[in-house]
């Protein structure tokens, strides 16, 4: 094992000159010894050995090349004079290798570049031993990286819990109260244990209590934690729910019609994506990462334009039967995904993420992938969108009128016709744009919608139709809600959990959680 | 004063003689020429047939209690194939047991639990050993669970699309739950690979010809009982729900009581005609509780005719048999062939074959009268 009583002194002879020697023995104990020094010097002739740039003249020398192929000295790095005629590489076996990276992985901590500092720092996390820590506090005196410091110290503290002195042990338990990692916590509750003898491992009462309360301060924060990665995930799937019912809660509530083929329309806006991206990957190259943009406007104009011809071809024969609409969207569902099969094959098409949205960042130890986040960013926009169409234009102005109050708008003189269909077609279109969503998070195949579409009902019933804000909080609620019990009892669970919570919700709300107030005569 | 309905006979002479004929031929003349006849002759049956024939009329059935919700109170449930499923787990659980040792591993167990490596029977098999507790389950378990569901559903007036679209999300779930190792039912394999029933073999054409027999006079038994209650004062009720509910809550009746008793019992004639079917196709797995296959039993209904008497045995049979020839023919094809008739169904022929086919009698009676 490696051992590093630091000696506060620069490389000189001796220590190398061992290098020269045959046996391996020798050379292993001199890169031992150039490692204790534990310098910059230090490092850059182990790295240089390392490639085997190291080596050995005649007269037993330590030489290196410079840049001009002139022999120079190892440790003063002056240009020999005379230059020897004869030198040798220092030959570097496997065992040396090994001990070598090491040495080096460690020295790496006095590194300049603070990214060979950082990687340094992390890696030696999982190897830490007694003798790493004079080092570990040579490198701290000098540190000036926060996040580097964090580390170190960590390390630095995990190495003393084993200290004689048992104030250090507190110090180090102290200290570690602050950690957010669960192997830290791993590591102070096996100090809790008894060894076969049946004493504790940790002999002071004092640490001991003070190692509990660490683990249970690890332990919220480890929660809290993991409580934060959920409600993102939750949020992630809020989105997803919302993108895909916000388009159906408009035609439900305009129309009164449930259409079971709106999850066609997600899937419609997913193949689009991927012909998008096939024509960019047969025509535009170079453009490939910008292939998603173009792919919105694409999915929207597909599935609305599917749309409208569904409306104007059969639902709008079937008015006032919401039963039969029912049966009937059911049929083009099944009819739409023969086709898909038909044209694109049965399996699943390949759909890749941009580089853009390849990727995540991690905060709190939670990895948040860019294109969950993309989504969440892209409901928000797709929201704001439907909410000036909705709340500021001429068809919104219509919409919003027919779903009040359907034979009154049409006495003033709205031609509901006309606004189903246009209405009909922007739900479409919305479920297309949900469908771009999902070709950046899921599979592409010809099920796709038939996933999404009993979830999006649930986010319509629980919210109520004639408003935006019900949709949103009832897809951001049944998201968090489900992402939440989600890891404690499973997701076939979840299902039925929320099945009988929209049933008791109902009991009290039959028209849902957010419906339109007002006085409503049925039949 | 009470209201006297003018009496009307259960079926007319035609329909009488048409039910004696069914009866006859179904119990008797099939059963005897496929058991009797010897195999090379013209009149012989295959066991191929009879099978295929007992699986349709199962699907009858199922037609006739969900024209029973659907057609005459105007509840569309999608959630028809869930109860089919239950009644048929509920006494493939029967089957399983009466396997014995005879499995690949030679365990008291069912192959799957030693599989998972269980020990024991989960509670929920508890005496499903005995006949008689399997033939309760049959019963019970999908006519429990209907009528808490539907107890608390039209409790808070949960009609049309809402009350559609949550027994499909049941569905859907008890799917989930089904194909889950846990539950105790199989998985994704189910049940299968049946022995006997009763200690006589589930193979043996006599047993066939039984099971055969058995539907055939489900079947009948359904199809009058249902007639007996669409005639009688609950029938018009029943009708009265599905035309004006609110009317018929303003005339003092609560529509309650009616609907859940017609769900249950149609849940339950639902979970008979799974019980039938198990045993004669020789497995049950989670996805004959698909919401899809729902949704087919309500488009069975809507070919033959809701809201008849026969249309639902004719749309059942119907679809059922071109479904068997499109398999075998062009399978690519069945998907866009059922899109489109679900379509053309509603769109164009909102009574069904039986509503055309009454529809062209008139015309054709019209035509007749004018000469």
């Amino acid at each position: 094992m490696l051992a590093f009583p630091i000696m506060g002194k620069a490389l000189d002879r001796a220590d190398i000159s061992g290098l020269a020697s045959d046996t391996t023995m020798e050379r292993l104990r001199a890169i031992d010894k150039i490692a204790a020094i534990g310098d910059p010097d230090a490092l850059r002739l182990l790295e240089a050995l390392q490639n085997s740039e190291v080596m050995v003249t005649d007269a037993g020398q330590i030489v290196l090349e410079n840049e001009e192929w002139d022999v120079i000295d190892a440790i003063t790095l002056e240009v020999l004079d005379p230059q020897p005629d004869m030198y040798d590489t220092v030959i570097v076996n496997n065992r040396m290798r090994s001990q070598l990276d090491s040495a080096i992985g460690v020295l790496q901590l006095l590194s300049e570049d603070r990214e060979t500092r950082l990687t340094s720092a992390t890696s030696l996390q999982d190897n830490l031993m007694p003798t790493l820590l004079p080092i570990l506090n040579k490198a701290l005196a000098k540190e000036t990286d926060q996040e580097i410091i964090r580390i170190l110290k960590e390390s630095q503290s995990v190495i003393l819990l084993d200290a004689t002195d048992s104030q250090q042990r507190l110090d180090a338990v102290k200290y570690l109260m602050s950690s957010s990692e669960r192997r830290v916590r791993e590591i102070l509750a096996a100090k809790l244990e008894k060894n076969e003898s049946g004493r504790y491992l940790e002999e002071s009462v004092e640490v001991r209590v003070a190692i509990e309360s660490a683990v249970a301060a690890i332990d919220r924060k480890l929660t809290l934690i993991d409580y934060f990665g959920r409600l993102f995930s939750g949020l992630s799937l809020g989105s997803i729910l919302l993108l895909a019912a916000m388009g159906l809660a408009i035609t439900y509530g305009l129309l009164g019609v449930i259409n079971l083929a709106h999850g066609e329309m997600l899937m419609i806006g997913a193949y689009a994506t991927y012909v998008t991206q096939q024509l960019f990957v047969n025509h535009l190259p170079h453009y490939l990462d910008l292939y998603v943009i173009a792919a919105i406007p694409m999915a929207f104009f597909c599935s609305a334009v599917i749309g409208v011809m569904l409306e104007r071809t059969v639902i709008r024969w079937l008015y006032g039967r919401p039963l039969e609409t029912l049966l009937a969207t059911w049929g083009i569902s099944l009819f739409l995904i023969q086709l898909v099969r038909q044209i694109f094959g049965a399996q699943n098409v390949e759909v890749s993420n941009p580089t853009w949205l390849s990727g995540g960042i991690e905060i709190w130890n939670v990895v948040m992938p860019f294109n969950r986040i993309a989504i969440i960013v892209f409901a928000i926009l797709v929201l704001t969108g439907i909410w000036l169409v909705i709340s500021q234009t001429r068809l919104g102005l219509f919409i919003r009128s027919v779903t009040q109050n359907r034979s009154m708008a049409s006495c003033v003189g709205v031609n509901t016709a006309k606004v189903d269909m246009l209405a009909f077609g922007l739900g479409s279109g919305i479920a297309g744009l949900a469908g771009v969503a999902l070709s950046q998070v899921g599979n592409v195949g010809p099920d796709l919608g038939q996933a999404y579409i009993i979830d999006s009902f649930m986010v319509v019933v629980l919210g109520g139709v004639g408003q935006l804000a019900g949709t949103v909080y009832a897809a951001l609620g049944l998201g968090a809600f489900s992402k939440l019990i989600e890891p404690g009892v499973g997701a076939v669970l979840t299902k039925i959990i929320i099945l009988v919570f929209i049933i008791a919700v109902i009991q009290k709300r039959p028209q849902g959680l957010f419906a339109l107030k007002g006085r409503f005569v049925e039949d | 004063m009470h209201y006297q309905p003018k009496f009307e006979p259960l079926f007319s002479k035609l329909g009488w003689a048409g039910l004696i004929a069914f009866a006859f031929v179904a119990l008797v003349v099939v059963p005897y020429l496929y058991l009797m006849a010897p195999d090379g002759s013209s009149l012989h049956i295959s066991s191929y047939t009879v099978t295929l024939i007992g699986k349709i009329m199962c699907y009858c059935i199922v037609a006739v209690a969900m024209n029973l919700i659907w057609g005459y109170a105007g509840i569309l449930s999608l959630g028809q194939g869930l109860f089919f499923a239950l009644g048929g787990y509920s006494f493939g659980m029967y089957l399983m047991r009466q396997i014995g040792r005879e499995g690949q591993y030679q365990s008291d167990l069912p192959d799957f639990m030693v599989f998972l490596d269980w020990k024991e029977y989960p509670l929920h098999w508890l005496g499903t050993d005995s006949f008689l507790w399997a033939i309760v389950l049959v019963v019970l378990v999908p006519g429990i669970l209907a009528f808490v569901f539907g107890y608390f559903a039209f409790r808070s007036r949960i009609k049309g699309v809402y009350f559609s679209i949550i027994t499909q999300a049941l569905t859907f779930a008890f799917m989930l739950l089904f194909f889950r190792n846990e539950t105790g039912f199989g998985g994704n394999n189910g049940f299968t690979d049946f022995k006997r029933i009763l200690g006589y073999s589930i193979t043996a054409p006599s047993m066939r010809a039984a099971l055969f027999a058995l539907s055939a006079f489900f079947l009948l038994f359904v199809l009058v009982l249902s007639r007996i209650l669409i005639k009688s004062k609950f029938g018009r009720i029943l009708t009265a729900v599905r035309d004006s509910e609110s009317r018929l809550m303003f005339c003092g009746y609560d529509p309650i009581r009616y609907k859940l008793f017609i769900w249950t019992l149609s849940a339950v004639i639902c979970g008979i005609a799974g019980a039938l079917y198990v045993p004669q196709v020789g497995i049950i797995n989670p996805s004959e509780m698909s919401p899809a296959n729902s949704i087919e039993i309500a488009v069975w209904v809507a070919v033959g005719g809701r809201g008849t008497i026969l249309g639902p045995i004719i749309g059942a049979a119907a679809v059922n048999g071109a479904k068997s020839f499109f398999t075998q023919a062009f399978p690519e094809y069945w998907l866009f062939f059922l899109g489109l008739l679900f379509i053309f169904v509603t769109l164009c022929l909102p009574f069904g074959i039986v509503g055309l086919m009454s529809k062209l009698k008139r015309k054709f009676m019209k035509t007749k009268t004018e000469r």
